[in-house]
């Protein structure tokens, strides 16, 4: 089974909470789709449970957004395959929180 | 000497403000998890060190922190990394799961809506045992950890009193004030904004409505069993059977239990507000902070006064010593006062604006400890040996 070193960037408050820095790694085997990525952060780094997505739906939190290769794949089905560019490591998986302003 | 910490829930973080006996002099320590929303902070009575926190965010949901030293580190229970591949995460702190059938409350429009867990509002930690805590949710819901916050169940009998009638108020439909009766483990009072204030006496197993004697014309049956606005209950330990209430318009007392209230508003300047508080040595006297309404939700006529009844109610005097008396137009919700033990009795109070007042002598003189946090969702107050 083929595994793949993902780079993940967090928001700032969610790297508070992990105590980490602005990007983590998480290893995903193939299938490698978004949530597996979700999944594997989360054995990471337990202190992100619920963060992200709901303890028990495992639905995306509605104020948070999914970019890949610059875009906006929130809406995607959770089992959407990662690009390549993500895959090999030269493009992260942006999990980051929608834009308020006021 | 004994001194105080002052734990401060804010929109945009947490505060702890520690002093003396004297209260005089204040230390600032925080923002504690910036930016977040801190609705409620509480320590254990069992152990001061041990203090709860319910951390929320629009983004990224509810986050429970515990510190075991008093406010210096904080931990998410259950949130450290896990030795190996389980196959679950451990992390399960902020997991509130609804017992059994979700079903229905009913939604603004009068329509029927899912029960959806949104954030805690208000931590109650036991009075014998430290690491067991009860926890007041939106949507309204009681849950209970008996092993420090690391796993929550719902105490489900609560919503099997009429849930599906409930309706939210403005704030929300949340369980906003868990009263532990201190001679009494099994008797729990809790108050539900917009369903009314429940009892139980076998520690959560089943409920009862106790609001006979509340009126509310703002709902089409104003004797209703259920659906009053009850902003807030306070007891004084030594009778817990005397309870008070901050009802969205009067205040209220009942001599035993909740089985009948009465009116207490008295001369009150206007009877809508939201904290309530008992002296914490004459349960007898009371504090409320009245509030401009119904829409306006500041200080009566611009004047920042917290109204004492040293004769549990109907009588009431205005506190005003310290208190800005003009051109004030700020709020104090419902979670945002609270009183120390020491001998000489403080009493405590945050704002919308920003400020956290003291009054070192039961009222009677107040300071600002902060002139300028961020808007006040909670005040809870330790009082250290």
């Amino acid at each position: 089974m083929t595994t793949h070193t993902i780079r993940v960037v967090l928001p700032f408050h969610l790297q508070t909470l992990a105590k980490v820095g602005s990007e983590v790694t998480v290893e995903v085997s193939d299938p490698a789709n978004y949530d597996c990525v979700i999944e594997a952060l989360e054995q990471a780094y337990p202190m992100l449970c619920g963060t992200i997505r709901d303890h028990v739906t495992k639905k995306r939190r509605p104020l948070l957004r999914y970019f890949v290769c610059s875009k906006d794949v929130s809406h995607d089905p959770a089992d959407s395959l990662l690009p390549q560019a993500v895959l090999n490591g030269s493009e992260p998986f942006i999990v980051w929180g929608a834009i308020a302003g006021g | 000497m004994s001194g105080v910490r002052v734990l401060v829930g804010t929109a945009k973080g947490a505060f702890i403000l520690s002093a003396d006996g004297k209260r005089d002099k204040w230390k600032v320590d925080g923002p504690l998890f910036a930016g977040w929303t801190v609705y409620h902070m509480k320590g254990s009575t069992v152990d001061t060190n041990r203090i709860y926190a319910s951390q929320s965010s629009d983004w990224f949901g509810q986050v429970i922190q515990r510190s075991n030293d008093g406010g210096k580190s904080w931990e998410q229970p259950g949130g450290e990394p896990a030795p190996e591949f389980t196959g679950q995460p451990v992390g399960a702190s902020n997991k509130f799961v609804y017992e059994g059938e979700v079903g229905t409350h009913m939604w603004y429009d009068g329509t029927p809506h899912p029960w959806e867990f949104k954030r805690i509002w208000h931590l109650e930690p036991s009075l014998t045992d430290v690491d067991v805590v009860f926890a007041g949710a939106e949507d309204a819901a009681v849950f209970k950890s008996n092993d420090g916050a690391l796993t929550w169940k719902e105490l489900p009998s609560l919503r099997a009193q009429r849930g599906s009638e409930w309706q939210p108020g403005a704030g929300g439909l949340a369980v906003h004030t868990i009263l532990l009766d201190p001679t009494n483990p099994n008797r729990i009072y809790v108050a539900i904004s917009a369903a009314g204030a429940f009892r139980t006496d076998d520690g959560g197993d089943s409920w009862k409505p106790i609001n006979r004697g509340l009126r509310s014309k703002y709902i089409p049956d104003p004797d209703a069993e259920i659906g009053h606005c009850v902003h807030r209950l306070a007891l004084h330990p030594s009778r817990p059977d005397v309870v008070f209430m901050q009802l969205h318009w009067n205040v209220m007392r009942t001599d035993n239990a909740g089985e009948l209230w009465t009116n207490i508003s008295g001369n009150l300047p206007t009877d809508f507000g939201f904290p309530i508080e008992v002296h914490p040595r004459e349960p007898e006297t009371v504090y409320v902070i009245p509030i401009k309404s119904d829409s306006e939700h500041y200080v009566h006529e611009g004047k920042l006064r917290v109204y004492r009844s040293r004769s549990g109610g109907n009588d009431w005097e205005p506190l005003t010593n310290g208190l800005p008396q003009e051109n004030c137009y700020v709020n104090v919700l419902r979670d945002a006062m609270a009183t120390d033990s020491l001998e000489e009795s403080g009493i405590y109070f945050g704002t919308t604006g920003g400020q956290v007042y003291v009054s070192p002598d039961g009222g009677d003189h107040w300071r600002a400890i902060v002139h300028d946090l961020p808007r006040v969702l909670s005040v809870e107050v330790q009082t250290l040996p």
